[in-house]
C-alpha cells in the first residue's frame, strides 16, 4: 500500500467538528437536559471546617410537600477516590467533615427552590474542632488527636516522598556558586464558565444512567459502581460536552454520586445544578505550594546539581494529590541538562477543600520557582538568560538523569524564535525604569505513561464504522471539553481514508456506547485517540484495499485514497468513489468494523515514583512577557506576550494556537491576580465571580503565538499536547520582567501591587519554609532507575 | 404568583404564564426552552447569560421576565436569519473562538449589540464592550480576531 506523499486535512486550519452547533447555541450541556418526571437536588454543606458530624435529622425535610428524598452519610458509606490507593472521600459525611462546604445530605425535590427550603430543615448536631488551615499547622499536628485523616501513617501527612539521582553532594562540591531561594505559588481554582451539574436517571429496567459535565466518565463509571454497589455494566455515564474544564472535573463528586443514588430512590430523573459559590468549594485546583530550590553551577553558568523541596497544601482529602506531590518534582530536569538531582516533596492534608489537578499539574509551582532562579544565576554571572539556558538544552533521543527518555525536542527553536520576535536582545535590560521583559522555558507530558488504576487495557479505544453510503461513525470514549477531541477523531479518519471530514460522525463519552478512553486529562487525548483511530483505519484500509483491487484490476500497492476516492496513484483517472469502495468491500468481507488500540510505551525504569513523569513525548514552550510596572501604585500591565511552542506536529494550527493563548491567558490570571484564600473560619474569603479576579479582555494582553513543529516519532503524524504545556514558562517570565522593570524579585503569585510596593520598600519577605523531617531519600544511578546499594 | 405575560422573542411572539418572582434567563431556559442562553453564576459577574433586550446586552439572570414584558428580546437562537448563520457566528466558527463554547452566546449578542451601531470598531472599542463577558478557554485573542472579520464580512 502506498501512502501518500502530503497530508490533506492534518495541518489545515479547519473548522471543529461540533464549532457551528456550539455557535448556534445547540450544544446540550448537562443543566441543558430536561427530562421528564425529572426533579431536582441539593447538598447540604457543613458551615464548619473540621467537625464531626453526631447526627442528622431530616425527619422535618420528609413532610414538606414536594420533597421525596433525603439521604445522609449512612446512605453512601462506601470510600471512594480517584486514586486507588488513596480512597479517602465520602459522598456524604458518615463521620466527619473536613473543610467548610463538604456535604452532609442531600434532599430531592419538585422544584430546586424547594429542595433548598428543605435543607434548611435537616438538624446536623456537629462536635466543631479545631480547623488546620496551613501547611505549618498540618506539620505542627502530629497528635493523634489532631489527625484530619486516621488512615494516613503520619499524622495530616497525606504523602512525603524523597528522591536523588546522581552524586548530588559531589554535584554541589563541584559547583563554584550556589544558588538557594525560596518560593511560594499561591492556590488558584478553574472557574469554568459552566457551572458543576449531573442528571440522574435509574430506569424501570435497574439500569442507571448519568449524565454529567465531567472530563473522566470511565473513573466516573468505576467510582459509581464501587458507591452505589451496582454492577458497572449496568451504568451507564455520558459525558456531557464540558463547558470549561481545565482538571476541575476530572476527580468522581458527591453531587454526581447523590444524582443517582436519589434516582435510584425516587425512580425519577434527578438534576444536579450546582450554584457558582459551590463550585468554588468543590474546587480541586491548584495547590498552593512552598518551595525551596537550590541549584549549584559552574562560573561558566553550567548545572552541576539541583535540589528541591516542596509542601504542598492539599486541602481536606486526597483526589489525585499522591500523583500531584510527584509532579512538582518530576519535571525541573527537563529542560536543561542536570548532571545531580535531588526531590522531596510532602503534601499536607488541611481544612480546606481539596487540591487537585489544574492545567499543568503539580508542575507550573516548581517550574515557577526553576525559572525565576535561572534568572538569578545569569543575572549574577552576567550571563544572558538565554545564552545560559541555550548552552545546557536537554537534546532530542536523550534520557534525563531521572530517568525520563526525551524523544522530539524543539526547545532550541522555540527559544531562538521567541527571542527573535519579541527583539529579546534589543530590550533585555535596556528598557526604562518601569518597563520590564523576562523570559522563561518550560517542558511538558504529552499524556501521563500509566493508567489511574494499574490494568493491562489500551489507554484509548476507537472503533470506527463504515456504511454503505460512505459515510463512516466512530465511537470513542474521549470527552470533548472544548480542546476539540472530537474533532480530532475526525480529522485523523478524514486523513486516512481520503475523504470529506463532513461525511464522519463521532460518538464519544458514552460507557455504552463507546470503547474506553481514560479521559480528558495530563494532555493525553490527542495521541492517544489519534494512534488508536489510525490503527482502527489501516485494518479497514487493508479490506478496502483488497475490494478495490478487484473491482479496478490496479494493484493494491498502487492504490491511494485522496478527494473522496480509492484510486491508482499512477493513473488518478482509474478509481472508485469511497462509497462504492466500501459496498464493494462489505460485498466481500461481510459489514465493515474495525477497532484500534492505544498504549503509551512501557517505561523501562522501574523505581517507586517513576509512574509520575514518563510520557510518549514532551513538548517545549518558551515565553517572553514584556510589561509595565507601576512603582508609585504597583500595578502591572502586561504590553505583550510571546510564545513558542513544540507541538510536535500542528494536527489542527487553529486548535493549536487556541490552546496555547488559552494556557497564557491562564498564565496570566495565576501570575497576577487568582488566589484561593480564605478565612479563619475555614470559609472562603471570595467565593464569587466579582471578588475572584480573572483577566477580561482589558486585561488580557496580545498573545503573539509560534508554532514549532518537531514531527515526534510517537505522536499521529507527529503531534505532541498543546492544552498545558505552554502556560507553565508565562508565570515566571511574568516575575522575571518584574525584576527587568523594576529591579525587585517577587518569589510569589499571584504578583499584586500590594506585594510590588512592599518589595520595593524592602518590606516583602522571604517565602518561610516549614520544618519537615523527609524520609530518607531513595538513590537511584543516573538516567538508568536501577536503585544505589544503600547501607542499612 | 404566576402571571399571563406575552413576549417578543426572537422576532415571536409568545404568551406565557410563570412566577413572577422569575428572572429572564430562568424564563427563557424554563419556559421557553430556549437552552442556548447559558449561566455562569446567577449574579451578573460572568456575563454568559448575556441577551439583547431592545438591542442593548442584558444580563438576563439580573432581570425579571416580567420586566421585559413589550420589549423585543434576541437570544442565540434568533440571530439567524433565513436559516443563514449570522456573520459572527460563521466568524466564531471560522476562527476557532469557541473552544468549550459555553460563554459563547453571550459573547455573541454582546458583540452583535456592538456591531449593530458600531460597524467598524477599533480593536480596543471591542475589549471595552466584551469586557463584561468572561471565557476561560480562549484567552480572548481568536473572539476579537473573528469580531473583527465578521465586522469585515458585514460591511
Amino acid at each position: 500500500m502506498t501512502r501518500k506523499k502530503s497530508l490533506s486535512v492534518i495541518g489545515k486550519p479547519l473548522r471543529k467538528v461540533d464549532a457551528m452547533a456550539k455557535c448556534a447555541g445547540e450544544t446540550v450541556y448537562a443543566d441543558d437536559l430536561n427530562l421528564p418526571r425529572m426533579i431536582y437536588a441539593k447538598l447540604l454543606r457543613s458551615p464548619h471546617p473540621h467537625a464531626r458530624v453526631l447526627g442528622v435529622n431530616a425527619a422535618r425535610a420528609l413532610t414538606l410537600d414536594g420533597v421525596y428524598a433525603v439521604i445522609t452519610g449512612e446512605d453512601l458509606p462506601q470510600k471512594f477516590g480517584i486514586m486507588p490507593s488513596t480512597e479517602d472521600e465520602e459522598a456524604l459525611a458518615v463521620d466527619k467533615v473536613r473543610y467548610a462546604g463538604d456535604p452532609v445530605a442531600a434532599v430531592a425535590a419538585i422544584s430546586e427552590s424547594l429542595a433548598e427550603k428543605a435543607l434548611g430543615t435537616i438538624d446536623v448536631e456537629y462536635e466543631v474542632l479545631k480547623p488546620i488551615l496551613s501547611i505549618e499547622e498540618a506539620l505542627a499536628s502530629t497528635e493523634e488527636s489532631q489527625r484530619i485523616h486516621t488512615w494516613n501513617r503520619r499524622a495530616n501527612v497525606q504523602k512525603a516522598v524523597s528522591l536523588e539521582f546522581g552524586d548530588i553532594e559531589g554535584g554541589f562540591a563541584r559547583s563554584d556558586h550556589i544558588f538557594e531561594g525560596t518560593f511560594f505559588y499561591q492556590g488558584n481554582t478553574h472557574l469554568p464558565m459552566e457551572q458543576y451539574c449531573a442528571v440522574g436517571s435509574y430506569g424501570p429496567d435497574d439500569k442507571l444512567t448519568l449524565w454529567s459535565s465531567t472530563q473522566t466518565p470511565h473513573y466516573l463509571h468505576r467510582a459509581l459502581a464501587k458507591v452505589l454497589k451496582l454492577p458497572a455494566s449496568r451504568i451507564r455515564v455520558i459525558a456531557t460536552p464540558v463547558g470549561g474544564g481545565f482538571g476541575g472535573k476530572s476527580d468522581p463528586f458527591s453531587h454526581e454520586i447523590c444524582a443517582a443514588k436519589l434516582s435510584m430512590i425516587t425512580r425519577r430523573p434527578v438534576k444536579f445544578t450546582l450554584s457558582r459559590e459551590e463550585c468554588f468549594y468543590v474546587h480541586r485546583g491548584r495547590h498552593p505550594v512552598k518551595m525551596w530550590a537550590k541549584t549549584g553551577v559552574k562560573s561558566d553558568g553550567t548545572i552541576q546539581a539541583m535540589q528541591y523541596k516542596t509542601f504542598l497544601d492539599g486541602g481536606g482529602y486526597s483526589s489525585y494529590g499522591l500523583a500531584s506531590v510527584y509532579y512538582t518534582g518530576a519535571l525541573q530536569t527537563v529542560t536543561y541538562k542536570v548532571p545531580a538531582y535531588k526531590f522531596e516533596g510532602v503534601r499536607v492534608f488541611t481544612n480546606k477543600p481539596p487540591c487537585g489537578p489544574k492545567r499543568g499539574h503539580g508542575t507550573p509551582q516548581p517550574r515557577f520557582a526553576e525559572e525565576i532562579q535561572m534568572d538569578e544565576i545569569a543575572e549574577k554571572l552576567g550571563i544572558d538568560p538565554l545564552d545560559l539556558r541555550l548552552k545546557q538544552l536537554v537534546e532530542a533521543n536523550s534520557v534525563t538523569i531521572n530517568g525520563l527518555q526525551i524523544s522530539s525536542c524543539g526547545l532550541r527553536e522555540c527559544i531562538e524564535k521567541v527571542a527573535e520576535r519579541a527583539e529579546w536582545k534589543k530590550k533585555f535590560r535596556k528598557l526604562p525604569f518601569g518597563h520590564g521583559i523576562g523570559f522563561a522555558a518550560s517542558a511538558y507530558i504529552t499524556g501521563a505513561g500509566l493508567p489511574i488504576y494499574r490494568n493491562d487495557m489500551p489507554h484509548s479505544g476507537v472503533q470506527i464504522k463504515l456504511d454503505r453510503s460512505g459515510g463512516v461513525t466512530v465511537f470513542c470514549g474521549s470527552t470533548d471539553i472544548g480542546q476539540g477531541s472530537d474533532s480530532i477523531l475526525v480529522y485523523a479518519i478524514a486523513e486516512e481514508f481520503g475523504i470529506d471530514p463532513a461525511d464522519i460522525r463521532v460518538v464519544t463519552a458514552d460507557t455504552d456506547l463507546t470503547p474506553v478512553d481514560l479521559g480528558s486529562y495530563s494532555s493525553r487525548v490527542t495521541i492517544m485517540t489519534g494512534n488508536a483511530t489510525i490503527q482502527a483505519c489501516g485494518k479497514l484500509k487493508l479490506m478496502l484495499l483488497e475490494a478495490a483491487s478487484e473491482a479496478l484490476e490496479v494493484p493494491a500497492d498502487d492504490l491511494e485514497f485522496a478527494d473522496g476516492q480509492v484510486r491508482s496513484a499512477s493513473l488518478p483517472t482509474r478509481g472508485i468513489s469511497f462509497a462504492e469502495c466500501v459496498v464493494k468491500a462489505e460485498g466481500k468481507h461481510g459489514t465493515l468494523g474495525a477497532t484500534g488500540s492505544y498504549w503509551p510505551p512501557k517505561n523501562p525504569r522501574e523505581f517507586k515514583g517513576s509512574g509520575v513523569g514518563p510520557t510518549p513525548a514532551y513538548t517545549f514552550s518558551t515565553s517572553i512577557v514584556e510589561l509595565h510596572c507601576d512603582s508609585e501604585t504597583g500595578e502591572i500591565k502586561i504590553d505583550k506576550v510571546w510564545i513558542a511552542h513544540d507541538c510536535g506536529r500542528a494536527f489542527n494550527p487553529l486548535l493549536v494556537e487556541g490552546q496555547t493563548e488559552g494556557s497564557v491567558y491562564m498564565a496570566l490570571g495565576e501570575a497576577l491576580m487568582e488566589e484561593q484564600i480564605f478565612r479563619k473560619n475555614g470559609l472562603h474569603k471570595i467565593p464569587s465571580i466579582l471578588e475572584y479576579k480573572s483577566p477580561t479582555t482589558l486585561e488580557t494582553p496580545e498573545i503573539e503565538t509560534i508554532l514549532v513543529e518537531t514531527i515526534d516519532p510517537e505522536g499521529p503524524y507527529g503531534a505532541k499536547e498543546a492544552g498545558q504545556g505552554p502556560l507553565l514558562p508565562v508565570v515566571p517570565a511574568v516575575s522575571n520582567a518584574v525584576y527587568d522593570a523594576i529591579g525587585v524579585r517577587i518569589h510569589e503569585v499571584p504578583i499584586t501591587p500590594d506585594k510590588i510596593l512592599r518589595a520595593l520598600e524592602g518590606r516583602l519577605k522571604a517565602v518561610s519554609i516549614p520544618k519537615f523531617d523527609f524520609p530518607a531519600p531513595l538513590k537511584w544511578q543516573p538516567g538508568q532507575g536501577v536503585q544505589v546499594e544503600q547501607k542499612s | 404568583m404566576k402571571r399571563l405575560l406575552r413576549l417578543r422573542v426572537n422576532g415571536e411572539t409568545k404568551e406565557v404564564a410563570f412566577e413572577t418572582s422569575k428572572t429572564l434567563l430562568e424564563v427563557l431556559r424554563e419556559d421557553l426552552g430556549l437552552n442556548g442562553t447559558k449561566h455562569g453564576c446567577e449574579l451578573g459577574e460572568c456575563g454568559t447569560c448575556t441577551v439583547l433586550v431592545n438591542g442593548e446586552p442584558v444580563l438576563s439572570c439580573l432581570m425579571l421576565g416580567v420586566e421585559a414584558e413589550n420589549a423585543e428580546i434576541v437570544t442565540v437562537e434568533g440571530m439567524s436569519q433565513n436559516g443563514k448563520p449570522h456573520p459572527l457566528q460563521k466568524a466564531f466558527a471560522d476562527l476557532g473562538a469557541a473552544q468549550c463554547g459555553y460563554c459563547i452566546p453571550g459573547i455573541l449578542l454582546t458583540a452583535k449589540a456592538l456591531l449593530d451601531e458600531n460597524p467598524h470598531p477599533t480593536r480596543e472599542e471591542i475589549r471595552q464592550a466584551l469586557s463584561g463577558n468572561l471565557c476561560r478557554c480562549t484567552g480572548y485573542t481568536k473572539i476579537l480576531q473573528a469580531v473583527e472579520l465578521a465586522a469585515k464580512e458585514i460591511a
